[in-house]
């Protein structure tokens, strides 16, 4: 199990994967893998662990 | 007749209190983007007396930003760098206005918002949005950022809020609504979230980090 956004969720995979799952555009978002910034250049080769905790938040345009 | 810098220093130390104001006054802040909400957020943070405002923009002053964005007619063609920087200079003689006329990506942000305490994201874009917020973490993991997400449309000011999503993150907006909908964008709401940027980075400057 991980923690997405503060809700359980049973997922195994990269980041790049739970943003394809969840339906994010991973050109959108900023995440955070416990508490650590996740570089957009290491979406595809981070992997998720059981435990783990992400933030994962989504911009929408306007300003 | 324009008050000496003494003057405005202690008109606002009066108010905010001396030590308080100290912060303030030596609190260096970069807003990226002055559209609708960095303009709003850069006065709202020159007339509190912030002391350096970095303020970075690549765009023009266009017809349609008058809606709301805090610019004059006249001013209607002019980089927004200057123009912003003539209305800052104003409102606040004193503060010290520092712009750069240049787009902000991956490869600028390193060098150009390495000396800025605080990260105010006010760009219009979601991608520009991402890429601010993910540069300045990859490079600065140590700074605040106060970005802006979801404040289109007319839908109720009171769905508009501070929420801290990161340690170092707060995003203010609903969250939702996207200017790409089609349902415009009105000085009212982008001045709510303006607000909430603005008093978040005050908050921040302080020293107190609670939404």
């Amino acid at each position: 199990m991980i923690t997405v956004n503060g809700e359980k969720l049973d997922f195994t995979g990269t980041v790049a994967e739970l943003l394809d799952v969840l339906e994010y555009n991973g050109k959108r978002v900023a995440v955070e893998l416990n508490e650590n910034i996740v570089p957009k250049a290491d979406y595809g080769s981070t992997e998720v662990s059981d435990g783990d905790k992400l933030e994962i938040v989504r911009f929408v345009g306007g300003g | 007749m324009i008050p000496s810098e003494k003057e405005v220093y202690n008109a606002l130390a009066e108010r905010h209190g001396e030590d308080l104001q100290k912060k303030i006054s030596s609190a260096t802040v970069a807003v990226c983007g002055i559209g609708g909400l960095g303009s709003n957020i850069a006065i709202a943070l020159a007339r509190a007396g912030v002391g350096q405002l970095h303020i970075i923009d690549f765009d023009r002053v266009d017809i349609s930003n008058l809606n709301r964005q805090q610019y004059f007619a006249e001013q209607v063609g002019l980089y927004k760098t200057d123009a912003m920087t003539e209305n800052l200079h104003r409102i606040a003689p004193y503060c010290r206005i520092v712009p750069d006329c240049v787009r902000l990506d991956e490869n600028n942000i390193p060098e150009l918002l390495r000396n800025d305490d605080i990260i105010c994201e006010a760009f219009d874009s979601a991608e520009a949005k991402a890429v601010l917020v993910n540069s300045v973490f990859e490079n600065f993991p140590e700074k605040y950022i106060i970005s802006g997400s979801g404040m289109a449309g007319l839908d109720s000011a009171n769905t508009i809020t501070t929420r801290r999503v990161m340690k170092r993150l707060y995003i203010c907006g609903d969250g939702q609504t996207d200017v790409d909908d089609g349902t415009g964008l009105f000085s009212s709401r982008v001045m709510v979230c303006a607000g909430h940027q603005s008093n978040m980075i005050l908050r921040i400057i302080a020293g107190d980090f609670n939404v």
